[in-house]
């Protein structure tokens, strides 16, 4: 499978600037790539974009040559940089789970997730804590494809490892293809097969 | 040591006394036979006294028993029209936050109109269009409160429609039904409840107002506002108890719930949660 962004344009509305002219890129199944540049240049647009949050202005978002479903599972799943906003606050986490798949404790523990956890609401768990059920959320969808935009700016080093060796370990096993936005080039070095820079909008050797 | 009073025993004080209200009211209304308050010229005209704790009319009638028959059916036609307001207002209002463009254009218009329109004159016109009495005060009544609740509803499905957590739910293939029932009712139910309660002392007034103004219940039925517009004839033969007894009974009624409400709004609000 390959998601590829073809000439990729967007910008809010017609009298605003374009965030995103003419981008081209794309990741195969299998494929680790992290998308680099400076703030403002559009990264978590073009993240937005391939996983289908947004409608580009102009190019397309292809999954093996077709547009992305528009209903049932996207086989693109997105994982935010803010996961408190991506749960909703009245829900136990148990639920935010289930939204995805059913439970497997086994599965949980693998990602650091403690069982007493499922019990409560978002606003009694850490941020790090809540992007745990983020990322298990997207992996337990069985989505081929998963975009990361800046999941763990916000966390600890040792979460950051343990969740990004969960996440490449299950990317390994499945061959997912994965997008990783980042400011940190070390990180994309570290997890990625390759890099994009999306100010020159050019591959990076690593 | 002074017992502090917050917020939340507030509310569960008042709704205690809601609840006592309410069911002295009907229980008074349906227990008490209709000879109790029947004329009894030997009676009449006297002054508010221990065996007539509101004292008795120009026919000798118990007034307390009556203003508590006449709460009764304004409790009634509050909570009937309420309820009938509120969840049109939750409907209305969804329809317009998730409905196209046009829709939301149509149903904001149809808002500001009704909203325009002062309540009382529009009540009028719907009761009297209704042919008056009970079915033409309750659809006068159902049919201009829920301007209110249904703009508050339709900006907070709005605002919670922009959530990612929405998004994220679409993009694992839930269906907009199942994204209506699981994400934005449970959002909705304590503005739908505040919105029910604060609604509810409106209602009541607007039936007491429309029924003293004549364009309500019949004479014949022992409504507050009935009550009210009767004693004004009395007045000035010095029977003051006539208009103020009922009268007060009702603000009483009205500023308890209307209290209750703002104190729950209160709670449900996230600005003043945490006071």
């Amino acid at each position: 499978m390959r998601l590829e962004a073809n000439k990729l344009r967007f910008r809010y509305d017609r009298r605003s600037p374009w965030v995103l002219d003419g981008v081209d890129f794309s990741v195969s199944a299998g494929e680790r790539t992290a998308i680099v540049a400076p703030s403002g240049f559009g990264k978590s647009t073009l993240a937005l974009l391939l996983a289908g949050y947004l409608s580009p202005t102009g190019g397309q978002v292809l999954l093996d040559g077709a547009p992305l479903p528009k209903k049932g599972l996207c086989p693109v799943q997105l994982i935010y940089q803010h996961p408190e906003r991506a749960i909703n606050p009245r829900w136990r986490l148990q639920q935010v789970l289930e939204e995805s798949g059913s439970l497997d404790s086994a599965v949980l523990a693998s990602f650091g997730i403690e069982e007493q956890w499922l019990d409560r609401f978002p606003r009694e768990l850490s941020g790090g804590e809540l992007q745990r059920f983020c990322v298990a959320r997207a992996l337990m969808s069985g989505a081929p494809f998963l975009i990361c935009d800046e999941i763990s700016t916000m966390l600890d080093v040792i979460t950051q490892a343990q969740i990004w060796n969960r996440i490449l370990a299950e990317a390994e096993k499945r061959g997912m293809g994965l997008v990783a936005v980042t400011h940190n080039m070390a990180l994309a070095k570290r997890v990625c097969t390759s890099v994009f820079d999306l100010e020159k909008q050019e591959y990076m050797a690593l | 040591m002074k017992r502090h009073w917050n917020r939340r025993r507030k509310v569960v004080l008042y709704t205690v006394l809601m609840a006592l209200v309410v069911l002295a009211a009907f229980a008074y209304g349906a227990l008490i036979p209709e000879s109790a308050a029947a004329p009894d010229f030997s009676q009449a005209k006297l002054p508010p006294s221990l065996a007539h704790p509101f004292g008795t009319d120009w026919l000798g009638r118990d007034l307390f028993l009556r203003t508590l028959k006449g709460l009764s059916v304004s409790l009634t036609v509050g909570v009937a029209a309420s309820l009938i307001s509120a969840v049109a207002a939750v409907l209305i209002g969804i329809a317009a936050a998730t409905g196209s463009r046009a829709v939301d254009g149509v149903i904001t218009w149809i808002i500001d109109l009704v909203m325009g329109v002062p309540h009382t004159v529009l009540v009028i016109l719907i009761s009297f269009a209704c042919g008056r009495g009970l079915k033409g005060l309750l659809a006068g009544i159902a049919l201009t409160h829920w301007t209110g609740l249904a703009r508050l509803i339709r900006a907070e499905v709005l605002q919670l429609r922009s959530q990612p957590y929405i998004a994220v739910s679409r993009r694992l293939g839930k269906s907009s039904g199942w994204i209506l029932t699981r994400h934005l009712l449970p959002h909705l139910v304590p503005q739908f409840f505040v919105g029910l309660i604060l609604m509810f002392p409106h209602a009541i007034l607007h039936e007491a107002s429309i029924s003293f103004l004549g364009y309500g219940l019949p004479p014949e039925q022992p409504a507050i506002g009935i009550i009210l517009a009767e004693s004004m004839k009395y007045l000035s033969a010095g029977m003051w108890w006539l208009a103020v007894c009922p009268g007060l009974l009702l603000v009483a009624v009205v500023l308890l719930i209307d209290r209750l409400g703002e104190n729950l709004r209160r709670i449900v609000d996230p600005y003043s949660a945490q006071e």
